[in-house]
């Protein structure tokens, strides 16, 4: 398969389910050019709904559609999508029960040279915090065209993230195992266990490779299902290791790190630490840049590892 | 409208003005001011035009209606238990009290209720989707959205707006109860309102001004955004805050003040007097 980035292999699950499915209705607010879903509004223009630059319309809107039948599905850019319109998504998706999926695009630090006013690094905890909301951040382009499929087929609201780049592939073609709300153990080992959401699991996957030639035994454990939390893969992980680390393109409170930390000290105590953005604006640069700045490529996440566990 | 549903009517909006008293007192909460405002159009809507039955629930063409302005709930509350979805006795009984599903808001819980409501500015948005759900499927129900008017100043109702002209609903009827009273006092010394036809008719919306307490007039602008087509319809019910209890008319602390023992009594022999006038003649 091509390699796709993740927004464009949503918009191909939606091209190829609609043709059959005509309850399916896509909103963007004037995102859809950069959602990849130009050829959407091509081809089915009836079930393609154009907002403008209007977050809240767009998700009361989508809302109102699924209430009435419509399995909705609203993308427009993270950033706006999680917080201009977080009170549409706490109360009219996820406090009404509503079929509504939030796509958030262009994820996190994806717009890395944009400023803050363009990432989106509360997402995580914003929408986790929310009852009755899942929050999903799939690894590369095979598990995101499982996890859209997954969500057509089911009628609850869920908040989807991806970033604009093509990433790694984390999983091949035949090769991507799938079940909705399981995290996947991608490596087992011995001394860390590292969690990791999003675009930041093939980075641990090549920290543990590294980690592995110095004789550190790693676990790594993907958890696009950031809500609900795969409690069970998070304990699994913590029992069979030393120290725990977890990963995420987000805010470095509220977010994967502090469910896991929240989940480990409640159960089985381990020193946990949490890698994540920082608590203040990012520094301008590309993705690549700023992971490596804070620490969130392979090479930052295999030395925190290094420490922690010498720590222990 | 013939005699006798007009009377019927208008014996109806008194009883239930006393069943929403009833709430707010036993459930020591509420919001009877916007109730009494907003009241004789819910029972217009709901006895003259909505098509929505308890035994429609399910009807995927049953017609829509949202209570954007969700404080107003006990009157929801009454008129849907005057439709037959709910029982008001129950409803009087438990209304806000400890694990009650009678909660101080619409909740999807309460048969008759389609969306949770109360969060200010979310109501026209959702009826649009509602509204454009019904185009696309080519359904014939239509959509009824109710605000207050110191949601106005909520920015989401104006992209409700613009997508409500945008898209051509005019199977979408929105309805503003302008009592002119806010929280903090006068509408237009809080966030200034007036204009507002002028305003709906530059967001291309056809607007329909009515005295909101003539049963007669508000069952003529419901015909009147029926038969509207090509553009959504605003009706702006002008209201009195506190309808037909002359304690609590125009006072804008009755937005939520729950009446004591004596000030119950009192309302209650308003509402019977009013009652008692439409009996007579």
């Amino acid at each position: 398969m091509a390699n796709l980035a993740n927004r464009a292999v949503i918009a191909d699950v939606l091209m190829k389910r609609a043709a059959s499915d005509r309850d399916i209705v896509v909103l963007c607010s004037d995102s859809r050019g950069s959602a990849a879903l130009d050829p959407f509004y091509e081809t089915y223009p009836e079930q393609a709904v154009e907002v403008g630059i209007a977050e809240q319309d767009l998700v009361g809107m989508a809302a109102g559609l699924a209430r009435c039948g419509k399995k909705a599905v609203a993308v427009s850019p993270a950033s706006f999508l999680a917080t201009r319109s977080f009170e549409q998504a706490r109360v009219d998706c996820a406090y009404s029960d509503t079929n509504v999926t939030l796509v958030g695009i262009s994820g996190g630090v994806s717009y890395g040279e944009l400023g803050m006013t363009h990432q989106s690094a509360q997402d995580i905890a914003a929408l986790a915090a929310v009852p009755n909301m899942r929050v999903y951040l799939p690894s590369d382009q095979h598990q995101t065209r499982k996890l859209m499929n997954a969500l057509l087929d089911d009628e609850k609201c869920a908040y989807v993230r991806v970033g604009r780049s093509v990433v790694p592939d984390v999983y091949a073609d035949d090769d991507c195992p799938f079940e909705l709300d399981h995290a996947n153990v991608l490596r087992e080992g011995s001394d860390v266990a590292l969690i990791a959401t999003g675009e930041l699991v093939h980075a641990c996957l090549e920290a543990a490779k590294a980690l592995e030639a110095e004789g550190v035994s790693t676990t790594v454990v993907d958890m696009y299902c950031v809500k609900p939390l795969d409690v069970e893969a998070v304990l699994r992980a913590a029992r069979g290791a030393k120290v725990v680390l977890t990963a995420e393109e987000a805010a470095p409170f509220g977010g994967l790190g502090s469910m896991v930390a929240q989940v480990v000290g409640e159960t089985c105590p381990r020193p946990v630490k949490t890698l994540a953005l920082p608590d203040a604006p990012v520094k301008t640069g590309t993705k690549a840049q700023i992971f490596e700045r804070y620490g969130l490529d392979a090479a930052g996440i295999a030395k925190s590892a290094g420490e922690l566990l010498a720590k222990a | 409208m013939e005699r006798k549903e007009l009377t019927e009517l208008e014996d109806l909006r008194w009883k239930l003005r006393g069943d929403a008293l009833d709430m707010v007192f036993n459930g020591k909460t509420g919001h009877l001011g916007g109730d009494f405002s907003v009241l004789d159009a819910m029972l217009v809507l709901y006895f003259r035009h909505l098509n929505m039955s308890p035994e429609q629930r399910d009807d995927k063409n049953r017609d829509r209606f949202l209570l954007s302005k969700g404080h107003a709930v006990e009157a929801f509350y009454a008129v849907l238990a005057a439709a037959g979805f709910i029982d008001v006795k129950e409803v009087i009984g438990t209304y806000a009290k400890n694990g009650s599903p009678y909660i101080g808001h619409p909740n999807r819980g309460i048969p008759g209720i389609e969306m949770n409501t109360g969060s200010l500015g979310h109501g026209l948005p959702i009826a649009c989707g509602m509204a454009l759900a019904a185009k696309m499927d080519g359904l014939s129900y239509r959509t009824y959205c109710f605000m207050g008017d110191g949601e106005l100043a909520e920015g989401s109702v104006w992209e409700g707006a613009m997508s409500g002209s945008n898209f051509e609903l005019d199977n979408l009827c929105g309805l503003i109860d302008r009592n002119r009273l806010q929280i903090s006092g006068d509408t237009e010394a809080v966030m200034k309102l007036d204009s507002q036809a002028e305003r709906w008719k530059a967001f291309g919306w056809h607007v329909i001004e009515v005295d909101g307490h003539d049963l007669e007039a508000l069952d003529d602008a419901f015909s009147e955004a029926e038969a509207t087509k090509g553009a959504p319809t605003m009706i702006i019910a002008n209201t009195v805050k506190g309808y037909g209890s002359p304690l609590m008319e125009n006072k804008a602390g009755w937005h939520h003040q729950v009446p004591n023992a004596e000030q119950y009594e009192q309302i209650k022999a308003e509402l019977k007097a009013r009652a008692e006038e439409v009996r007579h003649g």
